[in-house]
């Protein structure tokens, strides 16, 4: 077994080799998709005015050398400046970020507070109607395309029952439908996840053991089988928050909701790249972090994954 | 997405009645797959209509058994009078190309976790929207699975005692991995590109939904549900007859999937 610490290393090693990976494919994206002079100067600009600017863009140096400028650009948040917004990318992606997090973190949070309850009642009654209930409906929710929950839920919440705006990012009534949808192929997840751990654990040994001392069933359940449940549960519950990220981009553009997954995605039809490549980019790095710190917490509560 | 192999539950071993129903439903799926595959390559000979042509006239019909053109149109029409039905099994063939096109590059090219939909996005932006494109990017977006899958059960083969004994024996390197190795992953590759298929199929709709898949006017049904968007409040059929269609695909493919490992490779279950 390896102490915390060559764990640590070798966890941060990766993250930081990910990160090289994500800024080399953004270099490479970015220079096959041609000259960007064009798309910053008016047609007749006189041909000086395009050398003068591809020179300022640093275009007319050697591609090693351009690849070495960009990577420092990198590592100080420098993604040139928004054709769009006329400030520098990272200001704009910055703006976008908290609607994404409040999105994220509501979606996540629904997500949770929904499937544990529903995991640990279909285990503990299990093959009743309800857990056969859930249990289908959780299949349905993994392999529903994100966008048409979204679609339908618009259709019947918003616009049959005239429950909840469809759209837009007005209080806390505009974040229901859209948490919801983001959250929705998580909580089937974690749902099932959850289910299947707790009945993992409903058949050991310990808690035959507890059952015939006499402890009372709710005990049993609370005390004995999530503890010892919570190692699975935890995993996938983390692996969910990283895959939120790429649903964020689909469940923000159904909803018109202002975040960095609908910057992304307008700034592809505004031909805006530096902001495309900007979000792309810290999007990964979210991604690698949040993985990170899920690997770490992991590594904490079970010794054994040190090893792996 | 890559996790639903790991998400899947570690079902508890199914009773006898059970697994009799399991294997009727799996039978019912690999019908309604086959049905959508004849569809696809059938749609001129299935399909009442032109699925591109347009008429003014008859926009927004709701479903009706004789339209104002006297045809009918089983799932109305859309916005430029276009008969859905057609369009939802024309779709059918661009779905379907796509996904199994994928799935092939997939498994072809297949240790990084990353949420490769971004990347997707940031490709497709640069290169623009076609379908090679589409494929090669969702085909890459999935190799992962195969290759994390693949690996923990080479590693687990090549520590077995008959692979030492082909070594004593002089067999090469080569002929472990061609007569034993893959002999013994056959099944679980099966049973990923299975699984990947219905991820495919949602990843391209999923694209073409957002404007970055195929392109109008080649119906796909992620970009009708788009379409039909503007128009959900007095025409739901445009995006809800493609979108049910495209859900029971998904679930179907993803179940049959579920069905292929427990029956092929139980080991596979709740990595």
């Amino acid at each position: 077994m390896r102490g915390l610490l060559p764990f640590l290393a070798s966890r941060l090693l990766r993250a930081a080799i990910a990160l090289w990976l994500v800024s080399t494919v953004v270099f490479v994206v970015m220079r096959l998709s041609g000259d960007p002079v064009p798309l910053l100067l008016p047609s007749d600009a006189p041909a000086s005015e395009f050398a003068r600017v591809r020179a300022e863009l640093g275009l007319d140096r050697s591609l090693p050398v351009q690849y070495a400028v960009f990577l420092g650009h990198v590592m100080h948040g420098d993604f040139g400046q928004s054709l769009h917004f006329r400030q520098p990318a990272i200001r704009v992606v910055a703006d976008y970020l908290p609607a994404t997090f409040e999105l994220g973190l509501a979606a996540f949070a629904l997500a949770l507070l929904v499937a544990l309850p529903i995991g640990i009642v279909s285990a503990v009654k299990r093959n009743s109607v309800l857990d056969q209930a859930t249990m289908g409906l959780a299949l349905v929710g993994q392999s529903a395309p994100t966008f048409f929950i979204g679609i339908l839920l618009i259709l019947i919440v918003s616009l049959n029952l005239g429950l909840l705006p469809t759209s837009g990012r007005e209080g806390w009534q505009s974040l229901v439908l859209p948490a919801l949808t983001l959250g929705a192929f998580a909580m089937a997840s974690i749902a099932r996840l959850t289910r299947s751990a707790v009945l993992e654990v409903l058949r050991a040994d310990y808690i035959r053991t507890a059952r015939a001392k006499g402890v009372t069933e709710a005990l049993v359940v609370v005390k004995h089988t999530l503890k010892n449940a919570a190692v699975p549960i935890v995993t996938i519950t983390g692996l969910q928050f990283g895959t939120l990220l790429g649903g964020a981009v689909v469940t923000e553009t159904v909803f018109a909701w202002p975040g960095i997954g609908r910057l992304a995605i307008q700034s592809i039809y505004n031909r805006d790249y530096p902001v495309v490549q900007c979000t792309v980019f810290i999007s990964a790095v979210l991604f690698i972090v949040i993985n990170f710190v899920i690997d770490l917490i992991y590594g904490l509560l079970d010794p054994r994954v040190r090893s792996g | 997405m890559a996790s639903s192999i790991l998400a899947s539950a570690r079902a508890e071993p199914a009773p006898p009645s059970r697994a009799r129903r399991t294997r009727g439903l799996a039978i019912a799926g690999a019908v309604f797959v086959a049905l959508m595959i004849v569809t696809a390559l059938a749609a001129p000979l299935v399909a009442p209509a032109d699925p591109i042509r347009q008429s003014l006239r008859g926009r927004l019909a709701a479903p009706t058994l004789s339209g104002a053109d006297g045809k009918a149109h089983l799932l109305g029409t859309d916005h430029l009078g276009r008969d859905v039905f057609s369009r939802v099994i024309y779709g059918a063939r661009v779905s379907l190309l796509v996904g199994f096109a994928a799935v092939v590059v997939g498994g072809l090219v297949g240790q990084l976790a990353f949420p490769f939909i971004l990347l997707a996005i940031g490709i497709i932006a640069v290169l623009g929207p076609s379908f090679p494109t589409l494929i090669v990017v969702i085909g890459l977006s999935g190799w992962v699975t195969y290759a994390r899958v693949l690996r923990s059960q080479v590693l687990v083969l090549r520590s077995r005692e008959f692979v030492d004994a082909i070594h004593a024996l002089g067999g090469s390197v080569a002929r472990v991995i061609a007569r034993h190795v893959l002999p013994n992953v056959l099944s679980s590759l099966v049973v990923i590109a299975t699984l990947e298929l219905a991820r495919a199929i949602v990843l391209e709709a999923t694209l073409s939904f957002l404007g970055l898949g195929v392109q109008p006017p080649t119906p796909s049904w992620g970009g009708m549900v788009h379409e039909g968007r503007e128009y959900l409040d007095s025409a739901w059929w445009i995006s809800t007859a493609p979108g049910i269609v495209l859900m029971l695909t998904s679930i179907v493919v993803s179940r049959t999937g579920d069905w292929l490992r427990d029956l092929l490779d139980p080991t596979l279950r709740g990595e």
